[in-house]
């Protein structure tokens, strides 16, 4: 077995062992960094050096590739876009800081979507990542560099970030493993913003107890965010080692059943997952999300708000390009812009102006705010009877690069995980199968959705690796 | 032809974004899509319910009023596009002004 294969836990019981130091699981890394990338293209930038350098003064550490929106000191920070080309970091985000204290290394910068907008990373300005089970397929996104990354071994583990499902679409689509941790269990400061009530920053992983390794690392309170609470972090190593679904309420969501547009093969391996929970003795369910189909609406409205806020900073003053054709203030800020993002940035920066501007706000954005709170209900509500929720991922598994032009399409990738995105609760992909493979469609890896209530990341690692166990 | 839900060049100027033809032509239709689709939550009830602002409920978070080390000028000044000396160097903003 080659370094590079292994996950978080097997490496450091190697380290630990002194079977190999962090300076050749490093160097095993770069080396299948320079062996895949060139077909898969996970990484934007991989400063061998720099890792190198962190292994030597860090001998027990596990190196982790970081999504390249994440800040590292001294190294770039593009959010896959031009307006951020040549950028480097002067500091570091709080879950690098806690990642350093806690046994890993920043080790490369992987691919996304454009500022973490998009569900194939198909609108990433600076490179193209494809799925390592299908190279003419998409990895998913917005955190599809991470998700490739570990899918084709080119890391350890990775760093990603979920907005709306960011994390879990391309964990299932490159089976791995990926947890979207409760709205302020882990810092946000030092991540580029796109959407600030719902972003959080997860890991990407090979197995549940590796994601739940990376977790523990990267969360808790910090004095820089401050929608930290203070709620200790839980000991989520030890969740992954006593797991088990024996006596778990998992509950089915009512309103899913016979909805469209749901890939025939998702829907069978789906179904098998949830016999799979049955047979290893959870009860099973149904619960109502009442409003999950509005879910789709309201976080097409906040989030485009949100970032139309959040993106005000990029305006060729401080940092990022200034256009060449600046004259005075007003073309200073409509040039750079114009010239530093792509189109999907544009579109959401014009939705969320619009659904803020004077006319509109009640009708979209106040609205959007309370059907919110209606879509937390539910899952309050859900969550008083039942342990998880189990769900499809995505509709889909891998689709083909350029397959999906209509970004109104493209949107409905994130139908299944934008809802529990907004209640702001805890949730993971967990591989779950593959597709039969059929005509030009290969067999591809297809992930479920567990999901658990705010600040029950325990719980959700122990249901995610007891069902983990129930596939091998 | 229908009423226009969002006039996109209007919008994208509010938002400080210049746009070409070409882009216009392209984000009309597909804003027009997204603005009718996210117009299904019209259907909710929300008569009563308070709105949800944050990620989660939230109380003031409030630290000690104490001076720490910020960023080192230097390094804050690092990714500028334009400088002069200490300070961001930016096209004339005030008309007649001394430049």
């Amino acid at each position: 077995m080659k370094l590079y294969e292994l996950g978080i836990a097997e490496a450091r019981a190697g380290l630990a062992k002194g079977e190999f130091s962090s300076r050749e699981l490093v160097e095993a890394v770069i080396e299948r960094f320079h062996a895949a990338n060139p077909d898969v293209g996970a990484y934007l930038t991989f400063d061998e050096d720099a890792a190198l350098a962190l292994a030597d003064t860090n001998p027990k550490a596990v190196p982790v590739a970081v999504k390249d929106l994440i800040n590292v000191r001294g190294q770039p920070c593009t959010c896959a876009s031009k307006i951020l080309e040549g950028y480097i970091s002067p500091y570091d985000a709080t879950v690098i800081a806690n990642m350093r204290a806690n046994g890993f290394i920043p080790a490369g910068r992987v691919n996304m979507d454009e500022f973490a907008m998009g569900s194939s990373t198909e609108n990433s300005a600076l490179g193209v990542t494809r799925n390592p089970y299908d190279l003419s397929r998409v990895p998913g996104g917005s955190s599809g560099g991470s998700a490739a990354a570990v899918g084709a071994n080119m890391c350890i583990a990775a760093l990603g970030t979920d907005t709306g499902g960011s994390i879990r679409q391309p964990a299932s689509f490159c089976n791995c493993v990926g947890i979207k941790p409760s709205y302020g269990r882990v810092s946000r400061y030092g991540v580029t913003a796109f959407a600030s009530s719902l972003d959080q920053v997860g890991p990407l992983a090979k197995n549940v107890e590796d994601a739940a390794l990376l977790l523990q690392a990267i969360a808790g309170h910090d004095e820089h965010d401050g929608t930290t609470p203070r709620i200790p972090v839980g000991d989520y190593a030890a969740a992954a080692r006593s797991a088990t679904l024996k006596g778990r309420k998992i509950g089915i969501v009512k309103e899913y059943a016979g909805i469209g547009g749901i890939d025939p093969e998702v829907k069978r391996i789906t179904d098998e997952a949830i016999a799979k929970c049955a047979a290893a003795g959870a009860e099973i369910s149904e619960v109502s999300l009442p409003h999950a189909e509005y879910a789709m609406a309201v976080y097409y409205i906040i989030a485009p708000a949100e970032a139309s806020a959040n993106l005000a900073r990029f305006d060729g003053v401080r940092y990022g390009l200034r256009s060449a054709r600046a004259e005075d203030v007003f073309t200073l800020y409509t040039r750079s812009r114009a010239e530093g993002f792509g189109p999907e940035v544009k579109r959401r920066i014009i939705m969320g102006t619009y659904v803020l501007s004077s006319g509109y706000y009640d009708a979209y954005y106040a609205r959007a705010q309370k059907v919110r709170t209606l879509i937390r209900r539910d899952f309050e509500n859900a969550f008083g009877e039942i342990d998880a929720i189990l769900t499809p991922c995505a509709p889909t598994p891998a689709f083909r690069a350029g397959e999906v032009l209509d970004p109104l399409t493209m949107y409905l990738n994130d139908l299944f995980t934008i809802p529990s995105s907004l209640a702001g609760v805890c949730a993971s992909s967990v591989p779950a199968g593959f597709t039969a493979a059929r005509g030009d469609r290969p067999a591809l890896p297809v992930g479920v959705q567990f999901i658990c209530g705010s600040f029950e990341e325990e719980k959700l690692v122990s249901i995610s690796k007891a069902f983990e166990e129930t596939m091998k | 032809m229908a009423e226009q839900k969002i006039d996109v060049a209007y919008v994208a100027e509010l938002a400080r974004l210049e746009l070409t033809d070409e882009e216009k032509a392209v984000f009309q239709p597909q804003l027009e899509n997204i603005v009718k689709y996210v117009e299904k939550i019209s259907q909710v009830d929300v008569s009563g319910v308070e709105p949800m602002m944050h990620g989660r409920k939230l109380v003031n978070a409030m630290r000690e009023d104490v001076v720490k080390p910020s960023m080192d000028r230097e390094e804050a000044l690092a990714n500028a596009p334009a400088r002069t000396g200490d300070e961001f160097l930016l096209p004339k903003i005030v008309e007649g002004a001394e430049s």
